[in-house]
């Protein structure tokens, strides 16, 4: 990542909060519109973030994975499922019952994720094929099972969809008290408590949300600063020199994949454990291909990976913003509110990152290719 | 006496791949503070030996001692435990790594268990670097380094690991003159402080100049183990291909006559778009051999690919044959009358798993009488195949066997014959004998030399310094993409040339 890049970043999320900020403003405190718009963007990005932590951990270590789409939509769905299980067969309370269903989603995600590191690293299929298949198989088991199980005629919950348990509470970090105080000793002013309202407001995040941030300096940390993240990098790019010093390239990358797993399974536990109590076939909808362009526009670092995430969550926080002020926007704009224009700025960012024009990203030397001894 | 301590031995090792037998009952030691070379041909079986010492191949039979303990190697770890050092051909470096987390990896510092302590692996290699007097700075990033001190961090590699025994594969391959010579300073001090040294090459003059011992392999077997004083090139060449060779190419003076190929001010840029050839001028006439001398990666392969139209070109002009052919493809070149044999012969001269006779007509599969209105003509391929296969002594079972399948040489024969079978005015030779036999080093040579007695003009790129200067009529040195200096190959010497390649300036 270099300045460009992020300047590049910085430059595209203040244009999109801008553009909230001018609708918005007639109506509300333009710092409450921005810590708003920054609170939803922390939100919306977090699964976007986790899936390309996926992304890095596997292809730094030279696997190609295109399949995180389907991983994150498996966790999605029997992370629900366990959490169901749990709180309305076996009677277990609503936080038990989530923490169990994060765990469980967790565990879905890390195997389908062997089964990727088998197909592509054992059987060296062509990573990019291993990666469709968990994809469509993805989409075919949680779709035929939420049928099955919840929909069809003497199914186990008999065509009855019992509650789910909800999602995760809001861990309240104490940033709004803290600002507050600060302002008490300053004088107290009206403006100043005002920055502590939406102090307040951007740091009122769920658990997985949190997760992810602190996830993205944890892999950074083990990327560039321990032996594990040295070793994985150089797998990942020149796997023979790896192998002739004694590191076992195989375990390596088999390792890396299963985190990798972990990452995207906490991804899709997002979906239904912490966004909303419910899981619809298909609801993934494309977000882990963003999460792999995310990771490219980060050039296959944490925190660019991560800043990429930012960019594509702020544009779907404008999108989720701009509701509120829908008649504040003149009719001849109102297209660009719908859902299909904003859907589109990740997919022309990153024909724009891959074009070059904002500078060249490097993927791992080795990525992709399955090493023969 | 120390010196004649035995301290690295394989006995009887064996190591068998599907259809060759790689090692037949190797015998080989390694003495105490020794430089001792193993010579032979691609294919002879040295790599194979020594990535069983290595622990990369696990041998079928035999057995390996250091210090005449036996010891049983598994893997890379094993070896390095055993103080055996290897430095690859291919250097096993990551670009993008720093080189001191090159020469750590696999064998990490670490603080509170886990996080890796840069600091005090920099310091070890200060220390080694100037122990040893190598000159490596741990902090630069390896891939921006020059070769020859890439190869350095590959020894401290090796010495950091605690090793003894170094062994050096091809190590000169990329080297220019100099920086072999530095190579061999480098050598003698490791060994005056205790290093054993097994040197694999097969470059005869080399092996003379600085080997304590001298083992030859051939066909996968010991030929037999000699002092440097005790024999010579001639010798030695005979030993490594089994028959008498003619190491010189034996040629009379040219007789150049029009201009063929006249090139001004070419501009070239490489894959990454950054301009590699700045503004090379030069003419070459029918009847002569230009050879173009320097280290592999100063602009020679995107010169000789803007010559034969696969790059475009930024800025000069070429006329080919009295007519402008700048920024033409690669099939109005060839038409002309170009002849191209490439660099990478596998990926740029062949289709790998297309039978020979296809590969034969890749460049004429479209004219009468191989293709009439695009359908292909098996009964010409065929009698086309036949002959060239006669005529140019390839070495295949049938001409629908895939090209892949041949050796190396035999490749090399297939590109050549295609490419001088139609009529040609112009041989454009990159690397044309790299990675080939002794044998069909002299084929190839002897090709040339025969096709400049009938008039055509010849373009000869080449690493190998001798290559040039036994091939060549003038030679031109190029360097960071330009050419620094034409002389006659008659006056040429090989120190200048040399120095020349390392960007000495001509007026110095």
């Amino acid at each position: 990542m270099n300045w460009k890049r992020f300047g590049f970043i910085a430059l595209i999320i203040v244009i999109l909060f801008g553009a909230v900020v001018l609708v918005g403003s007639v109506r509300q405190e333009p710092i409450l519109i921005i810590a708003s718009m920054l609170a939803s963007t922390i939100t919306v990005a977090t699964p976007l973030t986790l899936g390309a932590l996926s992304g890095i951990y596997c292809e730094r270590s030279g696997v190609v994975n295109i399949g995180i789409e389907g991983m994150m939509l498996t966790a999605a769905f029997f992370g629900w499922l366990g959490s169901i299980y749990m709180n309305s067969i076996f009677g277990f309370d609503k936080m038990p019952s989530l923490i169990i269903g994060v765990l469980v989603a967790i565990l879905s995600s890390v195997l389908m994720a062997l089964l990727h590191a088998i197909l592509s690293i054992t059987y060296k299929v062509d990573q990019i094929i291993g990666g469709t298949v968990i994809n469509i198989l993805a989409l075919g088991v949680t779709g035929f099972l939420n049928r099955q199980l919840f929909f069809e005629k003497g199914s186990i919950f008999g065509g009855n969809v019992p509650h789910a348990p909800g999602t995760l509470p809001i861990v309240h970090i104490p940033a709004q008290e803290a600002v507050s105080a600060i302002c008490g000793w300053t004088g107290n002013s009206e403006n100043c408590q005002l920055v502590a309202k939406a102090v307040g407001q951007v740091f009122d995040q769920q658990p997985i949300t949190i997760a992810a941030i602190l996830l993205v300096i944890v892999t950074h940390f083990v990327l560039f600063k321990t032996r594990w993240g040295l070793r994985t990098r150089s797998v990942g790019e020149h796997p023979r020199a790896a192998d002739t010093v004694g590191i076992n390239v195989i375990f390596m990358r088999y390792a890396n994949v299963l985190i990798g797993g972990v990452m995207a399974g906490l991804g899709g536990a997002y979906f239904t454990l912490e966004s909303v109590p419910s899981f619809e076939p298909g609801m993934t909808n494309g977000r882990g291909f963003i999460s792999l362009a995310a990771m490219i526009f980060g050039n296959w670092t944490p925190f660019g990976a991560w800043a990429a995430s930012l960019v594509f969550g702020a544009a779907q926080a404008l999108q989720i913003n701009m509701q509120l002020y829908r008649e504040s926007i003149p009719a001849q704009w109102a297209f660009l509110q719908s859902s299909y224009v904003v859907g589109m700025v990740p997919y022309i960012l990153t024909m724009l990152i891959l074009t070059g024009i904002i500078g060249k990203t490097i993927s791992p030397a080795a990525d992709g290719q399955p090493y023969e001894k | 006496m120390p010196e004649k301590t035995i301290i690295l031995e394989a006995k009887d090792i064996t190591k068998q791949f599907p259809g060759v037998l790689a090692n037949d009952h190797v015998d080989f030691n390694l003495r105490h503070g020794e430089i001792h070379a193993l010579l032979g041909e691609n294919g002879a079986g040295k790599t194979t030996l020594m990535n069983v010492l290595y622990g990369l191949y696990k041998p079928d039979s035999g057995q390996v001692s250091v210090n005449g303990q036996p010891i049983v190697i598994h893997s890379p770890k094993d070896s390095i435990q055993a103080g055996i050092g290897m430095v690859h051909q291919h250097f096993m470096l990551i670009p993008v790594f720093s080189v001191a987390e090159n020469i750590m990896l696999g064998d990490e510092t670490l603080r509170y268990g886990f996080v890796l302590d840069q600091k005090s692996v920099v310091k070890r290699v200060r220390e080694l670097s100037k122990q040893y007097s190598l000159d490596v700075d741990p902090e630069a990033i390896t891939g921006e380094l020059p070769v020859g001190i890439q190869q350095r961090v590959e020894i401290v590699k090796a010495l950091y690991r605690n090793a003894r025994i170094l062994i050096l594969d091809e190590p000169t391959a990329v080297l220019t003159p100099q920086e072999a010579d530095d190579l061999f300073v480098i050598m003698r001090e490791l060994t005056s402080r205790g290093v054993s040294i097994v040197f694999i090459t097969h470059k005869l003059k080399e092996v003379l100049a600085i080997a304590d011992r001298i083992t030859v392999m051939r066909g996968g077997q010991v030929v037999g183990t000699v002092k440097p004083k005790e024999t010579n090139e001639a010798k030695l060449a005979a030993m490594m291909v089994g028959r008498e060779v003619i190491l010189t190419v034996e040629k009379e003076s040219a007789n150049p006559a029009g201009e063929i190929l006249k090139v001004d001010a070419l501009k070239v840029r490489d894959f990454r778009g950054q301009e590699i050839v700045h503004g090379v001028s030069f003419e070459i006439r029918a009847g002569e051999v230009l050879g173009i001398a320097g280290v592999q990666g100063n602009g020679q392969t995107e010169l000789v690919e803007a010559l034969t139209g696969l790059r475009s070109v930024v800025g000069g002009r070429m006329w080919f044959s009295g007519k402008d052919m700048t920024g033409k493809s690669p099939r109005p070149v060839t038409e002309t009358g170009m002849a191209h044999i490439p660099e990478d012969r596998q990926r740029h001269g062949l289709v790998l798993s297309f039978p020979v006779a296809d590969n034969l007509v890749l460049n004429t599969y479209y004219r009468s009488p191989f293709g009439i209105w695009g359908v292909m003509i098996p009964q010409a391929i065929d009698a086309n195949a036949r002959k060239l296969i006669e005529d140019f002594d390839v070495r295949t079972p049938s001409p629908y066997v895939p090209v892949k399948k041949l050796s190396g040489g035999n490749q090399q024969k297939v590109i050549v014959a295609r490419e001088l079978s139609h009529n040609v005015k112009l041989i454009i030779a990159n690397q044309p004998t790299r990675g080939l036999d002794v044998g069909s080093i002299e084929y190839i040579h002897k090709e040339i030399i025969i096709m400049r007695d009938r008039g055509v003009a010849v373009l000869l790129v080449s690493a190998e310094l001798d290559e040039i200067m036994a091939l060549s009529d003038r030679i031109a040195v190029m360097y960071r993409g330009q050419i620094v200096t034409t002389v006659e190959a008659a006056t040429a010497t090989r120190e200048q040339l040399g120095l020349w390649m390392a960007g000495a300036h001509p007026e110095q």
